[in-house]
């Protein structure tokens, strides 16, 4: 059975990657820098929903972790470029090598947390994301402090022709690493390890009377999850050209938190809802702002905080009324479509009548 | 050796203001099992308050009033309107509720303030008085120690001695026998966030001005130092959390002092996996709860 899983997760993302090349050649250049941004983000959420939907770990360390590749990123990049070597493969050695410092650091962190629960994990990933941007100050002859580093990136393959845009090509790289990460992910969630997972996550003591090493598999999965947030900073250092660690404050964190949260806590999908989300809604509230014709002042004010608040309001009223997320109410509605379409012929139902979980109602006429 | 001195009062003062800090996330914990996230912003939103009256009015105390009524007023309302309907719910939840608190309140506040550091002068001198030709402690720092000790004062006499902190601690201890014998548990729990919330902006008050000045974010790194002051002292102790925010503020005040104010951060990461990995249970915590 487990060939016909890879199979159909091998389908869905070369089906996906055929889609998305499709979409990329049809966008301009500014949406498709937005779709990149929105694969970067993946890249992080997707790694993050594993960790804290599928093994009750919170972190709001993620946006440390993305530093720590994002730098590593530009730091091996420039490397290549100070002794000119200039083709094509430098961005994937230097985004491996991003992805192994975060899985590194992800390793020490999550040793420490394997012994940590709830408001003890999250307040020491909180003091990770507030500390290691300050590594960068520490460290200025490295990092260049808040001015951070511009990282060298080649040009786009001569190839692809003269006038093809930076972008799309920047899109294509971010879209290779979210799909290679949703495929990567989507297999360990079903396999052994991803059940290994979720049992550690309901109930330890019955996980560990199972036969389960508890705190290996929540080393594990911090370390799967680190890897992939290095990943997802690594892409931003790629996209942006450039790192500072005003790029990686704890908003990005808590947005990332958001992310998984309002898109589906522990589901791929969820992931990809969320990460659409973090570009899409600033950009939306920008497009309203704007078209408000407010005093420049006004404006300038709004501008990032917004979304910010915006974003902080879904949390809240997601976490309180709809803990499933987007991608649960994509479920829920999909069942009860379902209920429906098999219903339908014999009787008629009130839509209202039954919940998700509750079977169909009987026929209410007789 | 003057620098040592001078570091150490710094530190103290320091810690006094990290102790109330960590004073309030223990209130909320101890009533509700939450530790408040939001404690930091809901302090500068009151800080905020106080710099609009105190621009209004011309005073500082009027301002100061302000901020701590405000506080009073903000716990309630976080308290009644959304931290009620997650207090059952798995704690990841509750965490989780705290932070959109915290990506709202930095919202709101960024959309109304803008986000450049506003000047948030102290209410006396900062500059040292020299005690036996050793520049030592200023007035400022005087003023702190005694707000301090005048709030924990309160507290412990409300907790101790009066019949609504009994209830109070009755209603964090045994909710359900409380509320047979006719305690009124969520006033209680409502009335322990409004508590926590004061207290925090009585801290935010006291340490903004020895800041950068009046940002939406100019509370996080206190948050995570009085956090770390709330753990080394278990959480669940008040007395821990004053010992702990003491010995934070000389930590922080010696490293900064010495190796540059960069590596604070730093060294309150370093100091709460030590602590966490060495005794997670804290210094103070008085019953040892066993994990299962």
């Amino acid at each position: 059975m487990r060939h016909w899983t890879l199979l159909r997760h091998l389908g869905a993302t070369a089906l996906a990657a055929a889609v998305l090349l499709g979409v990329t050649s049809v966008l301009d250049p500014f949406r498709d820098y937005q779709l990149a941004t929105a694969a970067a983000y993946l890249c992080a959420a997707a790694g993050l929903t594993v960790l804290t939907g599928l093994n009750g770990q919170l972190s709001l360390g993620h946006g440390a972790l993305m530093a720590v590749g994002a730098y590593t990123v530009a730091l091996v990049q420039n490397g290549f470029g100070a002794h000119d070597v200039g083709t094509q493969w430098t961005v994937p050695v230097s985004l491996a090598a991003g992805v192994g410092a975060a899985a590194a650091s992800g390793a020490v962190i999550g040793v420490a947390a394997a012994r940590l629960r709830g408001p003890y994990l999250a307040g020491l990933t909180l003091v990770v994301a507030v500390a290691v941007p300050a590594l960068t100050t520490v460290f200025g002859g490295v990092f260049h402090g808040d001015q951070g580093l511009s990282v060298y990136l080649p040009p786009t393959p001569a190839a692809l022709g003269e006038d093809f845009p930076i972008e799309r090509w920047q899109a294509w790289l971010a879209l290779c690493a979210a799909l290679l990460t949703l495929l990567l992910l989507a297999n360990l969630i079903r396999s052994r390890f991803g059940r290994t997972l979720r049992a550690v996550r309901d109930d330890e003591v019955a996980a560990r009377l199972a036969g389960i090493p508890v705190a290996r598999t929540q080393v594990l999965a911090f370390v799967v999850s680190a890897a992939c947030a290095g990943l997802g900073g690594g892409m931003f250092a790629v996209l942006a050209q450039s790192v500072s660690p005003g790029a990686f404050a704890l908003t990005l964190s808590l947005n990332l938190l958001l992310a998984v949260v309002v898109g589906g806590l522990g589901s791929l999908a969820g992931a990809v809802w969320g990460s659409l989300l973090l570009v899409l809604l600033p950009y939306l509230t920008d497009t309203l702002t704007s078209s408000l014709a407010l005093s420049p002042a006004l404006t300038q004010r709004l501008a990032g905080n917004l979304p910010l608040a915006v974003f902080g309001l879904l949390l809240v009223i997601v976490m309180i009324a709809a803990p499933g997320g987007i991608q649960g109410l994509l479920n829920r509605a999909g069942r009860w479509a379902r209920g429906r379409r098999h219903n339908r012929p014999v009787r008629r139902v009130d839509p209202s009548a039954h919940d998700a979980e509750s079977p169909p109602p009987v026929a209410t006429h007789t | 050796m003057d620098r040592f001195l001078f570091l150490s009062v710094d530190g103290l003062s320091r810690g006094a203001v990290y102790a109330a800090f960590a004073l309030a996330l223990v209130l909320i914990w101890r009533g509700t099992r939450i530790v408040n996230f939001a404690q930091g912003v809901m302090a500068v939103a009151t800080a905020y308050l106080a710099y609009s009256v105190a621009g209004a009015t011309g005073s500082y105390w009027t301002g100061f009033v302000a901020a701590l009524l405000g506080g009073l007023v903000l716990g309630a309302v976080v308290e009644r309107v959304v931290m009620r309907r997650v207090e059952q719910a798995p704690p990841l939840n509750a965490v989780i509720v705290a932070l959109g608190l915290v990506l709202i309140g930095q919202g709101v506040l960024g959309m109304i303030y803008g986000n450049q550091f506003l000047p948030f002068p102290a209410p006396f001198s900062r500059a040292a008085m020299t005690v036996a030709g050793v520049p030592l402690v200023s007035r400022y720092d005087l003023f702190v120690f005694g707000t301090v000790l005048t709030l924990m004062l309160a507290l412990a006499v409300l907790f101790t001695r009066t019949a609504t902190g009994l209830r109070m601690r009755a209603a964090a201890f045994a909710p359900q026998v409380s509320r047979l014998l006719g305690v009124n548990v969520g006033g209680m729990l409502t009335l322990g966030w409004a508590l926590a919330a004061l207290v925090g902006a009585l801290a935010g008050m006291l340490v903004i001005p020895t800041g950068l000045g009046l940002h939406p974010t100019a509370m996080d790194l206190v948050f995570v130092s009085a956090f770390t002051a709330a753990v080394v002292g278990g959480l669940d102790s008040p007395v821990g959390a004053v010992v702990g925010g003491l010995v934070v503020g000389l930590v922080l005040s010696y490293v900064g002092g010495y190796l540059g104010s960069s590596t604070t951060p730093l060294a309150v990461l370093a100091l709460l996996v030590v602590v966490l990995l060495v005794r997670p249970s804290g210094l103070f915590s008085g019953a040892q709860t066993r994990r299962v």
